[in-house]
């Protein structure tokens, strides 16, 4: 078994909330809570996640970008430090994030050849313009833009090449570990199957290793092979793609599932929906025992009082539910999609 | 609860006059000294107690459709220089867009759903007074009828202790729930035609379902049409009896859902199709080269001819195609689409 | 990839300023007005020595008070001077003052504002608080405060009013920066491995500078309009320097007998610091709506 790419270990992260006119600590919201996940080399990890589900917030701290609460990073086996250091690592510069929104994450006053050339600027790599001109020119290459777009500013460009210019700077520098934050969800329909083809391709032919994180699961599935379900800071089902879509066994990704509509009216009539109730909740702090309980169908006095362990199943995947290790969640028929 | 929203195939109403019919639309823009035609001689029926899907992607002219349908455009930049829309028999094109007639259409014939629950609702006014508002306005209410008929619809579309938060703020609600406010408030005065704008976009996914099943719910009890514009196929797929797929400001493709995602006879429509990802499977997507054209864009030919991979000699010369019969109730706006396969 | 040989733009801006500039000031007569007056204003002063009649500071007792005539356009003062000659090289010492001081404030104001913004935290507080000293006394009042302090002379009131402009400056743009430091494409740098240095000079300061521009075309108007109150009580201006609120206040005393001495110079730092307001207010609605795009 080779040393995975990225290893999470008991990841915590909070955010204090503060309120009144002395700022006073007034309550913490648990972004994430006691993740561990393993990410190999060379392959495509999912986090599917509703709002307040944490995916951002975990993408963020494995960059090193937020303050963590408890728990361990490692990068290739070796720890990563937090932001409080100044200087990031050799270690951190192996890893760069592409953003969701494409017309928010280019410095409007950079041109793209700016933009594509800082990574590798600050990192060393690059010293005369010469170099810079030849860096650029491949990028954009790389990433289906053509050479005599590089001195145009983000705003001439469309969202989609907007995305291909983020792209090719998260690869501009030594980084061959990619966090990928929602990176098609701002995109026009047609525009992201684009996109999401130029991810796959340069992740193969580059053998980079991303972690893909999105609300739309079924892009996840299409992309990841190894998937976490998120909810309210917890991981709460971890498995492969296959077994995700065709025999999900916790109650949210049941729901999740159920509540996205395939583009197949006959399909769809076939199907039996499980939608779930209520509201994602605002907070996990106030809750107890299991986040997802309020909205459980399957929820019973253990289930409001201990909370799950992420827990590993006969058939190599990880669940946190009470209601799988007690036996009591009907596998869903076959064609449950 | 798949299906909810499909009228049923007995009820005599399929062959009643269409709740909206829409005749040779279009709508410009002025901007920087040039006119974009940004809906283009758009033609429809929304029949009685249908749900009809407007598909499309940015620059498709949909949104602006109906913005038209509701005489919401700004005259300057807009101006909707053609065509006309017959409401329930009358033609709202002859009507002054800020007087009181249209007004009471709005919102009392039509009701409306926006994309952004958040700028939607006035953060000043209490939810209980700006669903009063719309009764009060349009059925002629006294203040105690209207407030229990807000209570009402406020538990009918899911929000608990109704009476006590007819008194709360849109801020005091999550986007699921401004959602059902804006729904609430779409159907109080028993609209015959609700207009949702990307209802969904916004929301979380399992909060999506809900609040879908919501207003396929509600607008059956009703006895309403629905028209669901939307870039997602998988709720079209759900929800919509039929579809009309919008392209650079014109119908290119129309029929009962089933028909269209069986056999799509445009190509936009078939590539649309074909990669838009599926649960389940995990072939590649084949993407559509290029990208939409921004509203408005005017085009000497077919406007799909850029990025169609079914491209006819014919295309390249004749003018743009105009929707035409392909099969019984099936159109498409293609020159390709007429001869066999 | 074909979506690479197409490159369509998008909303927002339009390529050419030059061309939009041209069709702004048809659309905005008030902002063209406004830039009309400060070209005027910058003109005369530049020029003033080639442009002014006379020489303001020549005296001629018999030609003391006349009125508005062919050899004097605004006739003279009490020591008969043209008062004329006395307004344009009177733009100068209102530009000047103006354009230095706002200058000055923004310099130090944006620098401190930027360091409080990004660092947050102890050296945050200290600035913060320090402005808020400084913005607690009524500029006019710090400002012949300090120019008691400093001695007069047109160098301390540029120094005096600067001081009192400054948290201002320091105020918005810390503002600014704690928003811009959130956004996307900032982020994106810091994890590209940039510093702080890098981060506040390639990424934040330059997406500060409308808002900049605005503020200090806005302020220009408050500077004008401070050192008018500055020379009216004598501070700042040495006469017989010739000075906008220096010319009102001598004017005063003949009030009776020759009302415009004193009423055109007063109009005079009216149109001035109305000019400025619509140049900035119109510069401000332009970078607005632009921002959010078309259609």
């Amino acid at each position: 078994m080779s040393q995975p790419k990225l290893q999470v270990e008991g990841l915590s992260v909070r955010f204090p909330v503060r309120s009144g006119p002395f700022q006073r600590r007034v309550g913490e919201v648990r972004a994430v809570e006691n993740v561990s996940l393993e990410i190999a080399s060379g392959g495509v990890f999912g986090i599917v996640g509703e709002s307040g589900s944490g995916k951002t917030t975990l993408g963020r701290a494995v960059l090193g970008l937020v303050d963590t609460h408890a728990g361990r990073i490692s990068f290739e086996g070796r720890p990563l430090v937090g932001p409080g250091r100044a200087r990031r690592t050799a270690d951190h510069r192996r890893m760069s994030l592409v953003f969701q929104d494409p017309f928010g994450s280019l410095n409007p006053r950079m041109t793209a050849r700016q933009l594509i050339a800082e990574p590798a600027r600050i990192a060393g790599t690059v010293r005369t313009r010469a170099e810079a001109r030849d860096l650029v020119a491949a990028k954009l290459d790389l990433v289906g833009l053509r050479a005599d777009m590089a001195d145009r500013h983000p705003h001439e460009f469309s969202g989609g090449q907007r995305q291909r210019i983020g792209i090719a700077r998260a690869l501009a520098g030594a980084a061959d570990f990619i966090v990928l934050d929602e990176p098609v969800s701002a995109l026009d329909v047609s525009i992201q199957a684009q996109i999401v083809n130029l991810l796959s391709d340069l992740q193969q032919t580059l053998g980079l290793t991303f972690l893909f994180i999105a609300h739309d699961i079924a892009v996840v599935c299409q992309f990841a092979e190894r998937i976490a379900v998120m909810y309210l800071g917890h991981v709460v089902e971890l498995t492969d793609r296959r077994r995700l879509v065709e025999n999900p066994l916790h109650p949210y990704t049941q729901s999740l599932l159920s509540a996205v509509p395939i583009p197949d009216p006959v399909r769809e009539r076939a199907r039996q929906l499980a939608l779930v109730k209520g509201d994602i909740a605002a907070s996990s702090a106030d809750l107890s025992g299991c986040v997802f309980h309020p909205r459980c169908p399957l929820a019973n006095e253990r289930c409001r009082v201990e909370k799950p362990a992420l827990m590993d199943t006969s058939d190599n995947r990880a669940v946190a539910c009470h209601a799988v290790e007690e036996g009591r969640v009907e596998m869903p028929a076959r064609e449950s999609v | 609860m798949a299906g909810a929203g499909r009228p049923d195939p007995d009820l005599p109403e399929a062959d009643a006059a269409p709740t909206l019919s829409v005749r040779g639309l279009s709508t410009e823009f002025r901007a920087g000294g040039r006119v974009r035609r940004v809906v283009d001689d758009v033609s429809f029926d929304v029949k009685r107690r249908e749900i009809l899907a407007f598909v499309g992607e940015s620059g498709s002219g949909k949104s602006v459709t109906f913005l038209s349908v509701l005489r919401l455009i700004a005259d300057p930049p807009g101006r909707i220089v053609d065509g006309s829309v017959l409401f329930d028999g009358e033609d709202l094109m002859t009507l002054d867009p800020k007087g009181a007639r249209m007004r009471s259409i709005r919102g009392g014939g039509i009701g409306f759903v926006f994309q952004e629950p958040m700028t939607s609702l006035n953060p000043v006014l209490t939810i209980g007074r700006q669903i009063m508002e719309s009764l009060r306005l349009h059925l002629d209410m006294g203040r105690r009828e209207a407030r229990a008929r807000a209570a009402g619809l406020l538990s009918a579309v899911g929000i608990g202790d109704a009476e006590r938060r007819l008194g709360a703020y849109p801020h005091e609600f999550s986007g699921g729930m401004r959602q059902r406010i804006m729904i609430a408030i779409a159907v109080a005065c028993s609209p015959r035609l609700i207009i949702a704008d990307e209802p969904t976009t916004a929301l979380d996914v399992t909060t999506q379902a809900q609040i879908l099943e919501l207003l396929a719910g509600t607008v059956r009890d009703l006895g309403a049409s629905l028209v669901l514009i939307t870039h997602n196929l998988g709720i079209v797929a759900r929800y919509a009896d039929r579809i009309n797929v919008m392209y650079a400001g014109r119908i290119v493709e129309s029929g009962a859902t089933d028909d269209v995602f069986a056999d799509p006879r445009h190509p936009y429509t078939r590539a649309l199709l074909d990669c838009v990802p599926r649960l389940g499977e995990t072939r590649k997507l084949a993407p559509i080269a290029g990208q939409p054209p921004d509203a408005g864009t005017a085009f000497a030919h077919c406007p799909f001819l850029p990025r169609c991979a079914r491209a006819l000699p014919v295309c390249r010369t004749a003018p743009p195609p105009r929707l035409a019969d392909v099969a019984p109730n099936h159109s498409a706006a293609c020159h390709a689409a007429e001869l066999p396969e | 990839m074909d979506e690479a040989t197409t490159g369509s733009r998008d909303t927002a801006f339009t390529p050419s300023y030059l061309r939009t500039a041209a069709g702004i000031l048809r659309q905005r007569p008030d902002i063209a007005i406004g830039v009309l007056v400060i070209a005027v204003m910058v003109v005369l002063a530049l020029f003033a020595d080639l442009i002014a009649p006379y020489d303001p500071n020549r005296t001629s007792l018999l030609d003391s008070l006349m009125p508005m005539s062919a050899e004097h356009w605004l006739g003279t003062d009490s020591l008969g001077r043209d008062v004329l000659s006395r307004l344009i090289h009177g733009t100068r010492v209102s530009l000047q003052v103006g354009v230095f001081a706002v200058f000055s404030a923004a310099a130090v104001g944006t620098f401190l504002g930027l360091l409080a913004g990004y660092f947050r935290g102890i050296p945050d507080m200290i600035i913060m608080r320090l402005m808020d000293a400084l913005i607690s006394v009524p500029p006019i009042i710090l400002a012949i405060a300090l120019a008691a302090v400093l001695g007069g002379g047109v160098d301390n009131v540029v120094i005096a009013l600067a001081v009192a402009l400054l948290p201002t400056y320091a105020r918005v743009m810390r503002s600014l920066v704690l928003v811009i430091r959130e956004l996307d494409y900032v982020v994106s740098a810091r994890v590209a491995g940039a510093g702080p240095l890098r981060i506040m000079i390639q990424h934040i300061a330059p997406n500060c500078l409308p808002s900049l521009v605005v503020l200090m075309t806005l302020n220009m108007g408050h500077a004008i309009l401070a050192e008018a109150s500055l020379s009216f009580l004598g501070i700042g201006i040495t006469p017989p320097q010739a000075a906008w609120g220096a010319m009102v206040s001598d004017g005063y005393r003949y009030m009776l007998q020759d009302p415009s001495l004193s009423l055109i110079p007063g109009v005079c730092v009216i149109v001035a610091v109305l000019a400025f307001n619509l140049a900035g207010d119109g510069l401000r609605d332009l970078l607005d709506p632009r921002l959010k795009g078309q259609l």
